[in-house]
């Protein structure tokens, strides 16, 4: 029966049952969870009335949209058109002026309490939050509305999660992320610079699976993405195992691809799935193109991880003793649960005890000086 | 007389909004905001420059990389800097594949809708479809029967009540005048051109780590080591051949796609040839060397001016006589709200005076925009595609003249039709091409350099910061999708002083001047004709035709610092 009706809601939008097991099997994999999931989530994402999602832009660089817009599995089309009705996304959306603005004011009345926003950008509190406007309307104003009247709000990047670069020393504008701006929404928060897309379309089918969210970190992140070490998960890990690094751009060890720790590398005290699940069609990521890593997922990365070439000074298996209190779930994912072949971890539910996996709410003791 | 309100202007980048009066039919008059201010040269202050284009390249995510481009370059000229050959090869690739990419993004995604209905294109008949498509491109994909999936999977979309991205367009607007089998020709390159934008910019990722904002730049080089016997080197045999497919697939997608749907569907709205003309002066610093990357002479884009639509001369371009001034932006100079500022010395504070929010009019005798307004020797300029290829065809440059003369032949227009809304469309499109035309040839060069073990890639002569001077000051230009792009950078005591970024859209987009000169887009919306007041889209043609990107066009540096960090030796 409920294949049937399947069947006939793909039918009317143009996609057939393979595609939409192709999609949902890909996303299952990123979200971690077992195959058992397919039909349950088949039968989700095929139902005829698709959620509605609006995604709205702030103090941004339109990074995460274009980000958003490089979904291979799922493919972007299919997650626009078919997996969710998205209504108002300024860069994207065929309307403009005021009807745009309509776009959004009816699904904000007439949705409410049901549909997903998306936000991309930080929000400007200082001078009554004239740094960003749109129709007249201030950031901070639409948010409100927009985020409070949501079934759930969806912060993607840096920015959006908590002010991100524009809220960076002096913070010039009064920059906050969404779930500062806006206390007392439901929040997840899908930290990095820009996010990664593969993240947030599983985030999306899993909603609309399980009408829930999935485990959350304390910083409102999913666990199935922002739950392990990058140095843990890291291609390069036997190099620094090994004492193996690049000392200088261009030389042997950066030819053969040995360990970027000494040029800055950030990956041991930043979370993120980046080595699994990597960028493009999982064609690469910042450290195999040579480059350490900068922690975008990290909270406040952009004073906290920086200066970006400076040496982090404690690296736990560096002849430093480890701070527990500073990598805190990465001792957790090193010790714990180790690198398995597909470096996935299983985290669909319950939420984590407290302290279990903790990240601590200091910023990392990399290299400041000021 | 009625004023007209576009905010917000989408599939653009960033927060534009649009004020016009009309009169007539026609506009009298139009206003271009900024509506968004974030301050990044001001966050720049005090960091390490060598990182600079970590923190820059967030200026803009879809035009993402052309900061970090121009801040490496910039830091370069102040620290003299030499990079290696491989990177200006590396570095050609990633600029050029993106501005390949945007260009198609830019057509498809955030112009075509201006153009096409998609409403219309359920009446089309997917036979005739299918016989046009054949008629104007070797495309494989051109059967009935495919024409007749796309029609199929656009009608479920309608059918199901939940348009999505198109729930709010202006379909069925009359300035909309295409045949309903061109809408849906264009509709399924939509979709193909989504696919393929991301396909493409893989290319991002092997020499990047990821797009957007790619991760390999460094002041003196780029991380993209080289090796032709190591896998783990980030170009190696492999990548490559992985990389020559896809500039191969980049080719034929402008070929096959771009450069025939521009040319089949420009000619079905004429009168966009003599709309939109702008300002008529064009500048272009020129970039993309096939050598000295200081020697102009080398560069695929000659740089130059164009002045007045006067194809008969090209003028040098002064770095001196650019200046940047805030007569109608809300930002205050200590020298007066007069002033034209140089960017090397710019010193700018926010200061918001505009209406209190939520308001419905600007002030726009006042003060009305966060974009500064640039000028060259106190003149309006247009940047950008249109400017690249005016000028190149000016200075003689035989692949941009061999473009455009093939271009206005296929078209049978005279080279005047270019100074229009259309023409900047033509253009962007013409320079896609060209650029897609050289990127095999980047690709075929650093496999060639790799074959023969000539793998340097970064110069280390100035990395610690020992070895700088107590002060430098430079800066770094390049030709990003949207035009001419400039950082100055001030470097004191081994951190940033001063930062400053002048940007494409700053000179498209940017207010009048404290002389009442109107920019490019201000320029370009007089006389244009609207048929409906509140459904604008002959506003949103023109201004989509310079591809915004107000991101990038708003910024400051303030004299307020934050301490030093100086930078240690890693």
């Amino acid at each position: 029966m409920l294949s049937t009706n399947l069947d006939d809601a793909l039918r009317s939008r143009g996609i057939t049952r393979r595609q939409l097991v192709k999609f949902c099997s890909a996303t299952l994999a990123t979200l971690a969870m077992p195959e058992r999931y397919l039909a349950q989530t088949v039968a989700a994402v095929g139902k005829a009335r698709k959620p509605v999602l609006v995604w709205l832009q702030f103090q941004d660089c339109t990074g995460c949209s274009e980000s958003m817009l490089r979904s291979s599995h799922p493919e972007v089309a299919d997650v626009v058109l078919d997996l969710l009705s998205w209504e108002y996304h300024e860069v994207i959306m065929a309307g403009a002026a005021d009807a745009a603005n309509k776009a959004l004011e009816r699904v904000v009345k007439e949705e409410k309490g049901k549909y997903l926003v998306v936000v991309e950008g930080a929000i400007p509190m200082a001078d009554g939050g004239v740094y960003c406007t749109i129709g007249g309307r201030t950031a901070i104003d639409i948010a409100r509305e927009v985020c409070g009247s949501a079934a759930a709000t969806i912060a993607v990047g840096a920015c959006a999660f908590d002010g991100g670069l524009v809220r960076s020393s002096p913070n010039p504008t009064g920059a906050l992320g969404v779930h500062e701006a806006v206390p007392g929404i439901k929040v997840v928060n899908m930290s990095g610079c820009p996010h990664n897309p593969a993240n947030t379309a599983a985030l999306l089918v899993h909603y609309l699976t399980f009408n829930d969210l999935p485990a959350l970190d304390q910083y409102d992140r999913p666990l199935f993405a922002y739950g392990r070490v990058i140095h843990d998960q890291c291609e390069r890990r036997a190099h620094f195992d090994a004492g193996r690094f690049v000392t200088e751009w261009g030389d042997e060890g950066h030819r053969k691809g040995w360990c970027l720790y000494k040029m800055g590398c950030k990956g041991p005290e930043a979370t993120f799935n980046c080595p699994i699940v990597q960028w493009n069609d999982h064609t690469s990521w910042p450290i195999r193109a040579g480059h350490g890593c900068i922690g975008c997922a990290s909270p406040r990365f952009w004073d906290n991880m920086s200066p970006f070439y400076d040496r982090l000074p404690n690296v736990p298996g560096f002849g430093v003793e480890a701070s527990a209190g500073t990598l805190g779930l990465g001792l957790v994912g090193a010790t714990v649960l180790g690198v398995s072949a597909h470096g996935l971890i299983k985290v669909i539910k319950p939420a984590p005890q407290a302290g279990s996996a903790s990240i601590s709410d200091e910023p990392p003791a990399a290299g400041k000086e000021n | 007389m009625a004023r007209i309100v576009v905010d917000p202007v989408t599939r653009i980048e960033g927060h534009l909004r649009i004020e016009a009066n009309l009169e007539g039919g026609k506009l009298t008059d139009a206003w271009s905001s900024g509506t968004m201010f974030r301050g990044i040269e001001t966050i720049l202050q005090g960091r390490d420059p060598r990182e600079a284009w970590i923190w820059a390249q967030r200026i803009c995510g879809v035009c993402t990389m052309v900061h970090a481009i121009a801040s490496v370059r910039a830091v370069e000229d102040a620290l003299k800097i030499d990079v290696p050959d491989n990177a200006r090869i590396v570095r050609n690739l990633i600029a050029g594949a993106q501005m390949v990419q945007d260009h198609v993004i830019h057509f498809y995604h955030l112009h075509a809708l201006d153009w096409v209905d998609v409403a219309a294109a359920l009446k089309a008949d997917p036979a005739k479809t299918s016989s046009i498509a054949q008629s104007i491109s070797n495309c494989e994909k051109s059967s009935t029967n495919y024409f007749r999936g796309v029609q199929q999977r656009v009608k479920g979309v309608v059918d199901s009540g939940q348009l999505s991205l198109f729930a709010s367009g202006y379909w069925g607007h009359p300035a909309y005048t295409l045949p309903p089998e061109v809408d849906l020709l264009a509709v399924a390159h939509y979709l193909e051109a989504l696919q393929w934008q991301k396909d493409f910019i893989r290319i991002h990722a092997v020499l990047g780590g990821k797009n957007p904002h790619p991760q390999s730049f460094l002041v003196g080089g780029m991380t993209t080591a080289m090796d032709p016997n190591e896998p783990a080197a980030v170009i190696n045999p492999d990548t490559i051949q992985l990389m020559q497919s896809l500039v191969k697939g980049a080719l034929k997608f402008v070929n096959d796609y771009y450069i025939p749907d521009v040319l089949a569907i420009a000619p079905l709205y004429k009168d966009w040839f003599t709309r939109g003309e702008g300002v008529g002066n064009f500048l272009c610093y020129g970039d993309y060397s096939s050598g000295d990357q200081n020697d102009p002479k080398t560069f695929l884009f000659p740089r130059g001016i164009v002045m007045n639509r006067d194809l008969t001369k090209v003028w040098p371009v002064d770095p001196s006589k650019i200046t940047e001034g805030i007569a109608h932006s809300w930002y205050e100079y200590s020298g007066g709200d007069t002033a034209a500022v140089h960017p090397s010395i710019g010193e700018t504070k926010p200061k918001y005076a505009g209406p209190k929010p939520p308001y419905d009019h600007l002030d726009v005798d006042a003060k009305y925009s966060w974009l500064k307004t640039p000028r060259y020797d106190g003149k309006a300029m247009e940047v950008g595609p249109l400017a690249r290829m005016v000028v190149g065809f000016a200075s003689g440059k035989k692949e941009i003249v061999d473009a455009v003369t093939g271009a206005l032949k296929a078209l049978n227009a005279p080279p005047t039709v270019l100074f229009s809304t259309l023409g900047r469309i033509a253009a962007r499109a013409l320079e896609a091409q060209l650029m897609a035309q050289q990127l095999e040839g980047w690709v075929n060069e650093l496999g060639a350099n790799l074959a023969h073990g000539k793998t340097a890639i970064f110069n280390p002569v100035r990395w610690d910061p020992g070895s700088w001077p107590k002060s430098a000051s430079g800066y770094g230009w390049h030709e990003a999708p949207r035009g001419s792009l400039g950082h100055w950078i001030e470097i004191d005591g081994k951190a940033i002083k001063n930062y400053q970024a002048v940007v494409p859209t700053t000179w498209n987009a940017g207010p009048r001047d404290a002389q009442g000169q109107r920019g490019a887009y201000e320029a370009a919306l007089l006389n244009t004709p609207v048929a409906d007041p509140n459904r604008p889209l002959e506003i949103l043609r023109t201004i989509h035709s310079f591809d915004p990107c107000i991101a990038c066009a708003v910024h400051v540096i303030d004299a307020q610092g934050r301490e030093y960090v100086i930078p240690r030796v890693a």
